[in-house]
């Protein structure tokens, strides 16, 4: 395989604003080989939601290429829908469907997206709630969830339009402490399947157990990147020791 | 060390500092002020009437009406009584409401939809369409149509005549088939057509569940329906034999009409009310949070997906409750017909007060009548209501 296909997200040089005078993004470049575990981290306002909302054109880049799977992000719809089909995304939020029963949440996608039968959509949705432990929660409703019971719903439902690329956007920023692990734990389990994750957050213990790489951002741009042990033992700027020794603090 | 779960203590403290037994004496004081509100209006207003010698009573109901009405479902002569001049009325404000309400509904929801398009002329021009219907009083706006089909409409005597319809000040005559027996064949298949249109949609619903592929819900059944229909006119002999509609000397003579009143209201009804739906239809949707949106968008659902399996069934709950108002609203207000003349209940209770002097009856068969359709119309709302309710616990 040459160098060019083994990059599965190939950002060159991308900037977006957000109006006329916020630069959130501001000349990205950023390989992303296929399979790899990525954990982007940088203070608050730094651009790593709007970077990996972009993966998917949540957001839309206004300057340079996004090339995802080969395929160039642009305002073609085709392309949109191709690369959503291959990208699940979980959020801070969860945003699980709250009128529909677990199950359906997660059948709604691959029939509707996907035309796959209702029977064969049910039953890999039922392997996917196994897969995050939660199969007996399959007929209840979101609302009657707990928040840590609601993320692992929502990775299933990621996981079952089968994606090549899995986003995560802060998974585990708005749970209890205690739920933290539960959802972790699945994700390690992800990561060890071979997926290509890239996980905006701040866990540092995930980072250090999983990801083969930590992107430190601030102020729109990539301030530093490299392997988990090297950024946290051996930072190389001030911002990112500055920024570790503020979550580490304690 | 740990504890059983049990039921819950089934005792009320009645003390006389408890909230319990404060709510319940309030309630009581409550009742009995209103009560004797009611009482005191009701045997003053009954003496004041007596004193002045002023005859009561619902025995005028069958005595003969004396008035013509204008437009009727069916057939009414001046000697008819009372209750049937009522019970015409009521039909005709119904016939008025249940069709406004269907209109009004399916466009406000499109306007409302319509101001989330993509396309910057559909978004401006349901935006102007709201801001120009919602601020100018629905009064206004039902002379403006009836002034519009009466002005500019060609006198009755040179009506305008396009193939067999006739247009002009007496409103719009067409060709109304004759009633014959072979038309119940067609009637027949109109019904088998829906129950067939029904199994059809089952089918294709669990076809999609089966094989993923998508096939019209609307379309096709609409199609059963008429084919099934044709069929049964056919079958009953093809009657096509019409009361075709011709110029006389001083009107358009026989046929089916529709009177410029009754389009005046039901246009003006719609078209007011539908502003407010729309309204509320675009309220409702952006109550729903961005990341379902959001999660819909990463799900790679198309636009009108979203819409349909994820916007509007969250939408509704937010939706219902003020489109009952709406719809409330739009039955009150067809009480303004009375001002261009289409004889609707107000305006049939009018003449019945001014002829007979029971002003209270009148007055009170008019708000039965409205209590009654308002009420129904919120007992249904209000299950459908709870019926979209999303479940918590």
């Amino acid at each position: 395989m040459n160098e060019a296909t083994d990059n599965i997200i190939v950002f060159d040089k991308v900037n977006k604003w957000y109006g006329n005078n916020f630069h959130v993004l501001r000349d990205i470049n950023l390989n992303v080989r296929r399979g790899e575990r990525i954990v982007v981290c940088g203070p608050s306002g730094s651009g790593k939601s709007t970077l990996i909302r972009c993966i998917n054109r949540l957001e839309e880049h206004q300057e340079g290429h996004l090339i995802v799977d080969g395929t160039e992000l642009t305002d073609d719809v085709k392309a949109i829908d191709k690369i959503r089909k291959e990208v699940g995304m979980v959020f801070q939020q969860f945003n699980l469907f709250p009128h529909l029963t677990v199950l359906e949440n997660l059948t709604l996608s691959p029939m509707y997206v996907g035309k796959m039968p209702k029977k064969e959509a049910e039953e890999k949705a039922m392997t996917q709630l196994k897969r995050v432990r939660i199969a007996e929660q399959a007929g209840k409703y979101p609302l009657q969830l707990s928040g840590g019971q609601q993320q692992r719903v929502a990775i299933a439902r990621a996981l079952c339009l089968t994606p090549k690329i899995m986003l995560f956007d802060e998974p585990t920023s708005a749970l209890d402490p205690e739920m933290i692990k539960e959802v972790l734990d699945v994700m390690v389990e992800m990561a060890n399947q071979g997926i290509t994750m890239i996980c905006v957050t701040h866990e540092m213990g995930f980072a250090k157990a999983v990801a083969d790489r930590v992107i430190f951002m601030d102020q729109g741009q990539i301030v530093e990147q490299n392997t988990p042990h090297e950024f946290f033992n051996n930072p190389q700027t001030d911002r990112s020791k500055d920024f570790l020794s503020k979550i580490l603090g304690h | 060390m740990s504890v059983a779960p049990r039921t819950p203590p089934a005792k009320r403290d009645w003390s006389w500092r408890s909230q319990a037994f404060r709510g319940l004496l309030y309630q009581i004081i409550a009742v009995v002020i209103i009560g004797g509100v009611a009482w005191w209006l009701a045997t003053n207003t009954a003496e004041n009437m007596r004193v002045r010698g002023i005859k009561s009573g619902f025995d005028f109901l069958t005595q003969p009406a004396g008035f013509d009405i204008g437009e009727s479902l069916s057939k009414f002569d001046s000697n008819d009584p009372y209750w049937k001049a009522f019970l015409i009325g009521v039909s005709n404000t119904l016939r008025v409401a249940i069709l406004g309400i269907i209109l009004t509904t399916i466009l406000g929801t499109l306007i409302g939809v319509g101001r989330f398009s993509r396309n910057g002329l559909v978004r401006g021009l349901c935006q102007a369409y709201v801001e120009l219907f919602r601020n100018v009083p629905v009064l206004l706006q039902l002379l403006m149509w009836y002034l519009l089909f009466t002005e500019f409409l060609p006198d009755v005597t040179e009506a305008k005549r396009i193939g067999d319809i006739y247009l002009s000040k007496g409103g719009i005559t067409f060709p109304k088939p004759i009633w014959e027996t072979g038309h119940l064949f067609g009637v027949a298949g109109l019904l088998a057509g829906c129950v067939v249109a029904w199994f059809y949609r089952r089918w294709a619903r669990s076809k999609f569940e089966a094989t993923g592929q998508v096939r019209s819900m609307f379309w096709v059944p609409v199609a059963i329906v008429f084919a099934l229909g044709v069929l049964g006119w056919l079958v009953g002999g093809a009657p096509s034999q019409f009361a075709v509609p011709a110029k006389g000397e001083f009107a358009v003579e026989g046929g089916g009409a529709l009177t410029p009143e009754f389009m005046a209201v039901l246009l003006g009804l719609t078209l007011y009310t539908a502003a407010f739906v729309a309204e509320v239809v675009r309220s409702g949707i952006s109550s729903v949070a961005r990341g379902q949106s959001e999660a819909a968008q990463a799900l790679g659902l198309s636009k009108g997906q979203e819409m349909q399996q994820v916007l509007l069934p969250q939408a509704l709950r937010v939706i219902i409750p003020p489109m009952t108002n709406q719809f409330l609203n739009l039955t009150k207000n067809s009480s303004l017909a009375v001002a261009i003349g289409y004889p609707d209940v107000v305006s049939i209770s009018n003449t019945a007060l001014n002829q007979t002097g029971r002003a209270v009856e009148c007055i009170a068969l008019i708000m039965l009548v409205y209590l009654t359709t308002s009420l129904l119309t919120s007992f249904f709302m209000n299950w459908y209501n709870a019926k979209s309710a999303i479940k918590e616990r």
